[in-house]
C-alpha cells in the first residue's frame, strides 16, 4: 500500500516536465506532501525518491537541511503560526509577543497544542517589517500583531 | 519639482495586479516592441548603457553580468529570479510582486529575450504566500493571452516562467545557494569561479537577478536610458572603479520610525532625509541612536558620530547610494533596508539579535562561518546576561574580522555579513558595551541558560 495518494503522486509527476532534472522536483514534492499529510514520513520519503529516481537518503538530506518539514513522527497542527523574531519586529515587541503566545497556548515554539489546532514557531524576518511585530499564519502575513490581536487570532484558530 | 514614483506608480491602483489594468497603463508594449524591432543584443546594450546595478545587495552592473554569458551558446540558458528576500528588514520585492506583478514579469521577459533564454525559474521564499499566488495568477493570465508560451506575439520567441517556492532558509538568497536549492539539493553555496553565467543551474549558463532589478529593466526599456540616468548619483571621478548609482530606488523603512513604509526616491537620498521626510521621524519623539542602512549584513551607523570634514554633519547624513555606507565603515548599500534604532534601546540586545540570526542561518558548510557565528552568538548572549568579560569585545571583533570572502576564509558572503554588524557595533558603540560589562547590566530579554535553546 502506498502512503501517498494517487492525487499527490500525479501532482508530483506533473511537475517533472518543468525541470531538466527529476531531482529539482524534490522541494515542490516535499511541500505537496507536507501540506497534505502535515508531516513527511519515512515511507513518504521512500515514495518521493521512487518518483524522482533518487535514493531516499538524497530526499532526506535535502529535507532536513531546511528545518522546515516535520518528520520522524512529529506532525504539524491544523495551522502553523509563526512569530517573527527579526530585528525590526524585536524593536517593536516581538520577544514579548512570542512569550505571550507561548503562555497563551501552553507550548514552546516548535511545539503543537494538545488539541492539534496550532503549531507555534519562531521565524527569522518574514519580510513584513512594515507591520512589525508580524506573524505568519501558514504562509499569509499578519501585520501589526498586538497582544490583543494575537489573542483574537488564536481564538479564531482554536475554533 | 516633486518626484513621481515609477516602480511604485501602480501599487495603489485598484486591481493593480491584473493584466487588463497593466495593459491599459501601457504594459507589455515595451516587450512587444522589443520582439518586433530589436535584436537581443540591443536590449543588452540598452541595459548596460543605463548603468543599472543589481538591486539584490551586491550592486553588480546588470548589463555587464549578462555579457559574461558564453557567446553563441547552443543553450539552454536560464534566468533565475531571486525573490528569496530574506535579508532582515527588507520587503520591497514583496510589494512589487504583490501589487504590480506584471511589471516584474515584463522585466523577466525582456531579460530572457536579451540573454536568449527560453526559461526563467522564479525562486520565491515560502513566507511570501500572497505574492506567490498573485504571481501565479499573473503568469496564468499571460499564458492565456499569448504573452508567455510558444511563439509570443507571433515573433518566434518562446518563454516559460516557473515559480519555485523556498522553505525558509536565508542562504537560498545567495545566488549559488539558490541554484543548489532549485536543483533539489541542500542549499550549500558553490565555490566560485565558475560563476553562474558560465556554469549555473543544471550546469548551464545562468543569470541570477533580483525582482527589483527586473522592474527596473521594464522601465529602462520603456522609458529609455536618459530617463534612468536623470536620477541618482554619477560615478565618483576620483574612483575609476565606481559605476555610479543611477535610477530610482525602493527603500524600506523599519524599526523605530513613525511610519515604517517602502518609498521610491532617486538613489542617493540621505539617511536623515529618508527617516525624517518619509518615515515621519523617529517614533515617540525620540532620537536615533543607530541606523542599519541596508539590511543587517551592512553593519551600523552611529547617528551622533561626526562626519570628517563635513561641518555639523554626522553618519546619519550619509547618502544612501552604492558608495555612501562604505564611507563610514559599513559594508555597502545592501538591500537599502533602513532600520532605525532609538536612543533608549540597548546595542547589546540589538547585536545579540543580529548574531542570533546569522548563527541560525549559516549553512554550516565552512568551519569559520559555522563556528564563528556560533561563538559570536554565545558571547553576545553572555553579554546580554550581564556576564560579559572585558576581553569579549576584542574576541568578537577578532572573529568578525576573520570570517568571510573578504578575508578569504569562507565560500560565500553570509559570513562577511555576519561579521560586519559585529565589528561596526563594537567599534562605534564600544563605551556602551564596556559599561554593560563593567556594571553587569542584564538585558530584560535575557533568559536563564536552559531556556536559551536557539
Ligand atoms: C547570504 C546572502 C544572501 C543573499 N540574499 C539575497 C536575496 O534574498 N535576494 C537577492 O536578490 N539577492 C540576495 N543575495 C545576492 C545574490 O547573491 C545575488 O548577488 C543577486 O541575487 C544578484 O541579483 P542582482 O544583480 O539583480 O542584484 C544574497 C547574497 C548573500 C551572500
Ligand atoms: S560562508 Fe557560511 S553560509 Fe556561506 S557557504 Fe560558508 S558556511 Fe555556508
Ligand atoms: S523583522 Fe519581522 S518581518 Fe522583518
Amino acid at each position: 500500500m502506498s502512503v501517498l495518494s494517487d492525487d499527490i503522486r500525479s501532482r508530483i509527476t506533473a511537475l517533472l516536465p518543468r525541470y531538466p532534472s527529476k531531482q529539482a522536483v524534490t522541494l515542490p514534492a516535499l511541500h505537496l506532501v507536507h501540506d497534505e499529510y502535515r508531516t513527511v514520513s519515512n515511507e513518504a520519503i521512500v515514495e518521493i525518491a521512487g518518483l524522482l529516481d533518487l535514493h531516499p537518503s538524497e530526499v532526506h538530506d535535502t529535507m532536513t537541511f531546511y528545518e522546515f518539514f516535520k518528520h520522524d513522527g512529529d506532525k504539524l497542527g491544523k495551522t502553523r503560526l509563526w512569530v517573527c523574531r527579526g530585528l525590526a519586529c524585536m524593536l517593536r515587541g516581538a520577544y514579548e509577543l512570542q512569550d505571550h503566545c507561548e503562555h497563551k497556548l501552553g507550548v514552546k515554539c516548535g511545539q503543537t497544542t494538545a488539541d492539534g489546532k496550532i503549531t507555534l514557531e519562531f521565524a527569522e524576518c518574514i519580510g513584513a517589517c512594515d507591520g512589525a511585530p508580524a506573524c505568519l499564519r501558514d504562509d499569509v502575513q499578519v501585520m501589526d500583531v498586538t497582544t490583543e490581536k494575537a489573542d483574537s487570532l488564536i481564538a479564531e484558530l482554536q475554533r | 519639482m516633486t518626484f513621481e514614483p515609477t516602480l511604485l506608480a501602480r501599487v495603489n491602483k485598484p486591481n493593480s495586479p491584473k493584466l487588463e489594468g497593466y495593459r491599459a497603463d501601457g504594459g507589455y508594449a515595451a516587450f512587444e516592441k522589443a520582439l518586433k524591432d530589436k535584436q537581443p543584443g540591443d536590449v543588452v546594450t540598452q541595459v548596460k548603457d543605463s548603468g543599472l546595478r543589481g538591486r539584490g545587495g551586491a550592486g553588480f552592473p546588470t548589463g555587464l553580468k549578462w555579457t559574461f554569458l558564453p557567446k553563441d551558446h547552443p543553450g539552454p540558458i536560464y534566468l533565475c529570479i531571486n525573490a528569496d528576500e530574506s535579508e532582515p528588514c527588507t520587503y520591497n520585492n514583496r510589494i512589487l510582486m504583490e501589487k504590480d506583478p506584471h511589471q516584474v514579469l515584463e522585466g523577466i521577459m525582456l531579460s530572457c529575450y536579451a540573454i536568449k533564454s527560453n526559461r526563467a525559474y522564479f525562486y520565491i521564499r515560502y513566507e511570501y504566500g500572497d505574492a506567490y499566488r498573485t504571481l501565479q495568477a499573473a503568469i496564468d493570465e499571460c499564458y492565456a493571452a499569448g504573452i508567455l508560451g510558444k511563439n509570443i506575439f507571433g515573433k518566434g520567441f518562446d518563454l516559460d516562467i516557473f515559480l519555485h517556492r523556498g522553505a525558509g532558509a536565508y542562504i537560498c538568497g545567495e545566488e549559488t545557494g539558490l541554484i543548489e536549492s532549485l536543483e533539489g539539493k541542500r542549499a550549500w553555496p558553490r565555490i566560485k569561479p565558475p560563476f553562474p553565467a558560465v556554469e549555473g543551474a543544471f550546469r548551464k549558463p545562468t543569470i541570477v537577478n533580483n525582482v527589483e532589478t527586473m522592474a527596473c529593466v521594464t522601465q529602462i526599456v520603456r522609458r529609455g536610458i536618459d530617463w534612468f540616468k536623470s536620477m541618482g548619483v554619477p560615478p565618483d571621478p576620483k574612483n575609476p572603479r565606481d559605476a555610479g548609482s543611477y535610477g530610482p530606488k525602493l527603500y524600506t523603512l523599519a524599526g523605530h520610525v513613525e511610519k515604517p513604509i517602502c518609498v521610491e526616491v532617486p538613489m542617493g537620498i540621505t539617511c536623515r532625509d529618508l527617516v525624517e521626510k518619509h518615515g515621519g521621524g523617529v517614533w515617540k519623539g525620540r532620537k536615533a541612536k543607530s541606523v542599519n542602512p541596508g539590511g543587517l549584513s551592512m553593519g551600523f551607523l552611529d547617528c551622533t558620530a561626526p562626519l570628517k570634514g563635513e561641518d555639523g554633519k554626522t553618519e546619519y547624513d550619509i547618502p544612501l547610494d552604492f558608495n555612501g555606507p562604505g564611507k563610514v565603515g559599513c559594508l555597502g548599500l545592501g538591500t537599502a533596508a533602513v532600520t532605525v534604532i532609538d536612543d533608549q534601546t540597548s546595542m547589546v540586545d540589538v547585536l545579540h539579535n543580529v548574531c542570533q540570526f546569522f548563527s541560525h542561518e549559516s549553512c554550516g558548510q565552512c568551519t569559520p562561518c559555522r563556528e564563528g557565528t556560533g561563538w559570536m552568538l554565545k558571547i553576545t548572549d553572555r553579554l546580554r546576561r550581564g556576564q560579559g568579560r572585558t576581553e569579549d569585545l576584542d574576541v568578537l571583533v577578532d572573529v568578525a574580522d576573520r570570517i568571510g570572502i573578504i578575508p578569504g576564509t569562507t565560500i560565500c558572503g553570509l559570513s562577511d555579513g555576519a561579521g560586519w554588524p559585529v565589528k561596526t557595533a563594537i567599534r562605534k558603540f564600544r563605551k556602551e558595551f564596556e559599561d554593560a560589562i563593567r556594571t553587569g547590566t542584564k538585558s530584560k530579554h535575557a533568559k536563564p541558560l536552559a531556556m536559551a535553546a536557539h
